[in-house]
């Protein structure tokens, strides 16, 4: 082998990295992973609704069916709870723990007015009689627009699992890592929000 | 970013291991500017779309869809740097990595579905004015035997 002619040699050469290469907490590229998998998910859902969006089985469309203003006032709730997680974060970052959890608990206030508005406007559809079953368009649109809002709500049960958690234990190492997570979840389903709201929402009223 | 990855290295390695967990990860947080900088800029490229097409400002639908969509790319782009942090140093670029990869299924999935689907409604539905609830008259029908 070349290899041990060469460290017979003076200087003997190294052809590994010596430090370790791995990430000392391979949660947070995990989760990542995950939430990337997750994304495929979406984008399955919004390839559906891209496809059957406009198979409205001469029932009501989106321009018929969508209020703007709700949704727009659901964005800005979205909206505003990624910052105030962010925030949550920041004073997380500088041990603060009252004020990490009044920042949690806002997040999670905006959170569930997200939810309300959300829940309102399909009991609103549904009362119209524009049910999943009724066409194409409405089963997609309710897919994706529930498996977001079903997120959201998994995302609330979390975030205040991690309230308890914090107040009993505060903010211990493991919290901090469950908080980091968390917080990609969050931010990520506003991302998310971000397709949903102009590829269903705005050029569904067009 | 508040610290990179190989300011782990910079860390006393005795003694502190109960703030090893986050302090080596400049992924998980940043700083206050960032994110009022990406709220406010979130809030710009939401409130003109909104305003685009509520005050149906464009007249062609098409310019509007175009128009919308791009403003949505960019904010998720500033979703993506000023609230989830990615550069192409974090995890030693394990992260970025991940998200090109994710961008090119994703990419593949919704292309090729609505390619594929495009071609498919052209050839085999008779297109009306608006898709009826009866892709065939009976007329149609009498005629394709």
């Amino acid at each position: 082998m070349t290899t041990t002619t060469i460290a017979s040699g003076a200087a003997a050469p190294q052809f590994y990295t010596t430090e370790e290469h791995h990430p000392e907490n391979g949660t947070l590229l995990g989760f990542w992973l995950y939430l990337m998998s997750d994304c495929l998910i979406f984008a399955v859902l919004f390839a559906c609704y891209g496809v059957l969006g406009r198979s409205y089985a001469a029932g009501p469309s989106g321009k018929d069916l969508f209020d703007l203003g709700l949704v727009a006032l659901n964005t800005a709730f979205l909206l505003l709870s990624s910052i105030t997680y962010g925030f949550a974060m920041l004073e997380m970052a500088k041990n603060r723990k009252g004020s990490t959890l009044f920042w949690l608990g806002v997040t999670g206030l905006f959170g569930a007015a997200f939810l309300c508005v959300e829940v309102y406007e399909f009991a609103h559809l549904i009362h119209e009689g524009a049910t999943p079953q009724r066409s194409a368009f409405l089963s997609s649109f309710f897919t994706l627009v529930g498996t977001h809002g079903l997120h959201v709500t998994f995302g609330m049960i979390w975030l205040i699992t991690l309230m308890i958690q914090v107040t009993r234990r505060g903010l211990i190492a493991e919290n901090r890592r469950r908080l980091a997570c968390l917080s990609m979840f969050w931010h990520f389903l506003d991302v998310i929000w971000i397709g949903v709201f102009t590829f269903v929402y705005l050029m569904g009223t067009l | 970013m508040s610290s990179a990855p190989p300011a782990v290295h910079s860390h006393d390695p005795a003694g502190h291991d109960a703030h090893h967990d986050h302090d080596e990860h400049g992924a998980s947080h940043g700083t206050f500017g960032g994110y009022l900088a990406g709220f406010l800029l979130s809030v710009l490229l939401t409130a003109i779309p909104f305003w685009l097409i509520m005050g149906d400002v464009f007249r062609s639908p098409t310019t509007a869809a175009i128009v919308v969509l791009v403003f949505a790319a960019i904010q998720i782009v500033v979703h993506m740097v000023y609230f989830l942090h990615m550069n192409s140093k974090s995890e030693s670029g394990w992260t970025m990595l991940a998200l090109i990869f994710t961008i090119v299924v994703v990419v593949i999935t919704l292309a090729g579905s609505f390619w594929v689907m495009h071609h498919l409604n052209a050839n085999m539905m008779p297109m009306g004015a608006h898709d009826d609830s009866m892709p065939m008259s009976p007329e149609g029908a009498r005629q394709m035997r």
